[in-house]
């Protein structure tokens, strides 16, 4: 009895507590027909509900119907036993991060990027800094909260750490696409060394992004983090946000990466831009 | 219906001051031609095939007669003296050894270069014959189907991006067969950036297929097959944007696409390409539009999901009057310049709806003859499903109510995923409902001459006006400069594709201009 006290089952609602309905959308591959309607059925049954009511079929194209099914399921889950991380990296939309830095942080936050060494490959820097984004998800430059600089292609890295320095930057962006005998780490380190050189390492945030980096690796190169394939522009704008707050010593501070986080997107795969010439 | 409240001299007044600004950059057009043009004009000749590693052999011809400096003189006239010079050869070897020593070519005397270009402009005479006839052939299955839904309705515009044209083909086709009268095939990301067209069919692209001349022949093959069947004919649209205007331009001419995106800022603003190279490039890709009867859209809306959408509702309304200078400076009729704009105001707020007509009926009125193109809610769209289909269906309220012509659809799961099956079905069939069931509504209403229609139209022209005299005072490469449009700053050096910029020759050689200016 006493640790059924501690639980709190519950089961999803829609017109009577604990009925349990589920209101389902898809469509099926085949014209039309009654078979069609039982298959839709039975796509709910397999699902594990019962008392389904295929509510709508209609012709979606020639070959594909369209169904709204519902039904019941019949689980249920204990709320109190569902154990989620701290909130701390809960990924802000674009008008709720704009707000949090306007807030916490009263100021514009200043990124500059660059494809750095030899590389022209920009399609990622790109993507993350400019305007349009990428993937439906907005560039750093469209933010108001945030300065965003693009060098470009072809930055020596002293001169990516001079303009930084120049502009006050608060993190640093590179970029590298072009990975042949592990050029990217050579110009990597370069970097990290300038940066110290010129006595910005401490004090700014830096960021390694490409097709082939990853958080591990960019830590080992002396960076706060790594973005691989499929980043968001919006990932690395919360990113850099939680890190400026941890640097500031306000809680939350981030866990691991920002880039971990649960995202509403799909996952997106590795871009093959540019492979053509 | 489609009520203007603005004063007539202001709209002239306005009209003249962009089309001043747009002046002042035809002037430089003008002067300079770019890689991109070039390649155009190459492919255009019919060097259309890609060399080894898929590098297209017009980027290969045109980079080495930039390498060697003598892009001024224009490609068509080095395809010509290379022809001349190794009869027989294939044009990339024939076009590599003149360019690898140029200055060892003897220079010709002027019988035998007006010679060359009289051959030369039989070639492109011929080529524009034949692409003309695929123009008339397009025209052709237009005219024996029925056009949208009914008179008076928008096009239904929906988009399909699953990366893999074969797969865009199947979605094309049931969005067809549910209503779709415009299909657009979204690019693959970042395509825009390439300076070069890529070659072939796309079967893994990433958020879209690559614009190629492959695919748009298979999807148009595809849509062909489906207007017959449905007896009504269905669109095509693609982007001519990007690092490739021209070039795609040509190519969508080519395999009979009805539509383009197109837009003399929208690359300067909001993918950084340099403005330069845009300014020339948007002007031979809109002489092709004209030329081939594509009907082309423009980015305006791009404006309104960056900044506010009311408070740069303005910069929509310049920003269209300065495309309407460019694209009538590069022979656009205004039945082919479908000005872009979007139902984008924030509806967290009060009477969103009324300040949205206010805009979609200035915007009908100040182009009466454009085929308005209007874009749906995506900067304030959210995870909830159910929510977006009742947004979108306002905006195709004020749509069928105003008068556009080409509604895009709802960007249902926008910053979630790409449209299903099924979000492209609800759009279609809430559409038709709300068009069937407005479709005289607009005849019946008239909004009150000082009421908040009313103000907010004459409030956003006079802050459009303003714009437009601080532009034309400036210049647009000025304007553009202090952030005057989209809330981005571009400098005229600045951004990609500068160095495909190149100022003309005195004997400069471009036989299709002189034939699509006219002169020929």
């Amino acid at each position: 009895m006493s640790a059924d006290k501690d639980k709190d089952l519950i089961r999803p609602y829609g017109d009577r507590k604990d009925d349990g309905v589920i209101q389902l959308s898809f469509v099926l591959p085949v014209p039309c027909s009654e078979k069609a309607k039982e298959a839709a059925a039975t796509v709910a049954k397999k699902l594990g509900l019962s008392h389904v009511l295929v509510a709508a079929m209609e012709k979606a194209g020639e070959s594909y119907s369209f169904f709204v099914v519902y039904g019941r399921t019949h689980m249920q889950l204990d709320y109190n036993a569902i154990e989620v991380p701290e909130v701390v990296h809960r990924k802000h939309g674009f008008d709720e991060l704009n707000e949090a830095i306007r807030r916490d942080l009263g100021r514009r936050i200043v990124v500059i990027g660059a494809c750095i060494g030899t590389d022209s490959h920009t399609t990622g820097i790109d993507a993350i800094m400019n305007m349009k984004g990428f993937a439906g998800d907005y560039g750093l430059e469209r933010y108001p909260m945030f300065r965003a600089v693009n060098l470009g292609s072809q930055v020596e890295p002293e001169k990516l750490v001079a303009r930084a320095k120049e502009e006050g930057a608060d993190a640093v962006l590179v970029s590298k696409v072009v990975t042949q005998r592990e050029v990217h780490k050579e110009d990597a380190r370069a970097l990290i060394d300038a940066a110290r050189q010129q006595g910005i390492f401490d004090k700014t945030i830096f960021l390694f992004g490409g097709p082939r980096v990853d958080h591990k690796t960019a830590l080992e190169l002396g960076f706060d983090a790594g973005f691989g394939p499929g980043t968001k522009p919006s990932d690395v704008a919360n990113y850099i946000y939680y890190r400026l707050l941890e640097r500031m010593g306000r809680p939350p501070p981030p866990q691991k990466t920002a880039h971990g986080t649960q995202d509403a997107t799909v996952p997106a795969t590795g871009e093959k831009l540019g492979e053509t010439l | 219906m489609a009520e203007l409240f603005v004063d007539a001299e202001k709209i002239a007044r306005a009209r003249e001051l962009a089309r001043s600004a747009a002046k002042g950059v035809q002037a430089f057009i003008d002067r300079h031609t770019t890689v991109s043009i070039e390649r155009t004009v190459l492919r255009l000749l019919g060097i259309s095939g890609a060399g080894t590693r898929g590098a297209p052999l017009a980027n290969l011809i045109v980079d080495r007669l930039r390498d060697a400096g003598v892009l001024h003189r224009g490609a068509a006239y080095w395809l010509g003296r290379a022809l001349r010079a190794a009869p027989g050869k294939d044009p990339l070897h024939a076009v590599e050894r003149i360019a690898a020593h140029p200055e060892k070519l003897p220079p010709l005397g002027a019988a035998e270069d007006e010679q060359l270009r009289e051959e030369m402009r039989a070639e492109a005479r011929a080529a524009v014959r034949e692409l003309k006839s695929r123009i008339e052939d397009r025209k052709q299955r237009k005219r024996a189907l029925r056009i949208g839904s009914f008179e008076g309705a928008p096009w239904k515009y929906v988009i399909v991006a699953t990366g893999n044209i074969h797969d865009d083909v199947e979605q094309a086709r049931a969005a067809a067969q549910q209503g779709a009268d415009v299909i657009a095939v979204i690019r693959s990301t970042a395509q825009s950036l390439l300076d070069y067209v890529p070659h072939g069919a796309t079967t893994e692209g990433f958020g879209g297929t690559y614009a190629t001349q492959e695919n748009f022949r298979i999807m148009r093959e595809a849509l062909d097959e489906e207007s017959q069947k449905l007896g009504r004919y269905v669109h095509l649209t693609n982007y001519s944007s990007g690092l490739c205007m021209p070039e795609i331009a040509f190519m969508a001419a080519y395999e009979r696409l009805d539509m383009l995106l197109n837009d003399a800022m929208y690359g300067i603003l909001f993918r950084d390409i340099n403005m330069q190279r845009t300014f020339c490039d948007q002007y031979f890709s809109r002489r092709i539009c004209a030329f081939a009867e594509i009907i082309i859209n423009t980015g305006e809306d791009n404006y309104i999901t960056t900044a506010d959408a009311d408070e740069a509702a303005h910069t929509v309304i310049a920003s269209q009057l300065i495309n309407e200078g460019f694209a009538r400076l590069a022979g656009m009729k205004d039945e082919l310049i479908g000005f872009g704009h979007s139902f984008e105001i924030d509806p967290a707020r009060e009477d969103t709806l009324l300040r949205e007509f206010a805009m979609a009926m200035m915007v009908r009125e100040l182009f009466p003859e454009s085929p308005i193109k209007y874009m749906p809610p995506t900067k304030h769209k959210e995870g909830d499903i159910f929510f977006s289909h009742a947004y979108d269906v306002m905006s195709d309220l004020v749509a069928i109510t105003t008068g556009q012509a080409i509604q895009l659809l709802g960007m249902m799961t926008e910053a979630m995923h790409n449209p299903f099956l099924m979000d492209r079905y609800v759009a279609l069939k809430s559409a038709s409902y709300v068009y069937r069931g407005a479709r005289h509504l607009g005849e019946e209403i008239r909004f009150k001459p000082d009421g908040i229609v009313a103000r907010r139209q004459r409030e956003v022209f006079d802050q459009a006006l303003a714009l437009l005299e601080e532009v034309a005072k400036d210049g647009m490469m000025a304007a553009i400069g202090k952030a005057r449009f989209g809330d981005t700053a571009r400098r005229p050096d600045g951004g990609k594709g500068l160095e495909g910029v190149v100022e003309k020759g005195p004997e400069y050689f471009n036989p299709f201009l002189e034939i699509l200016e006219g002169a020929a």
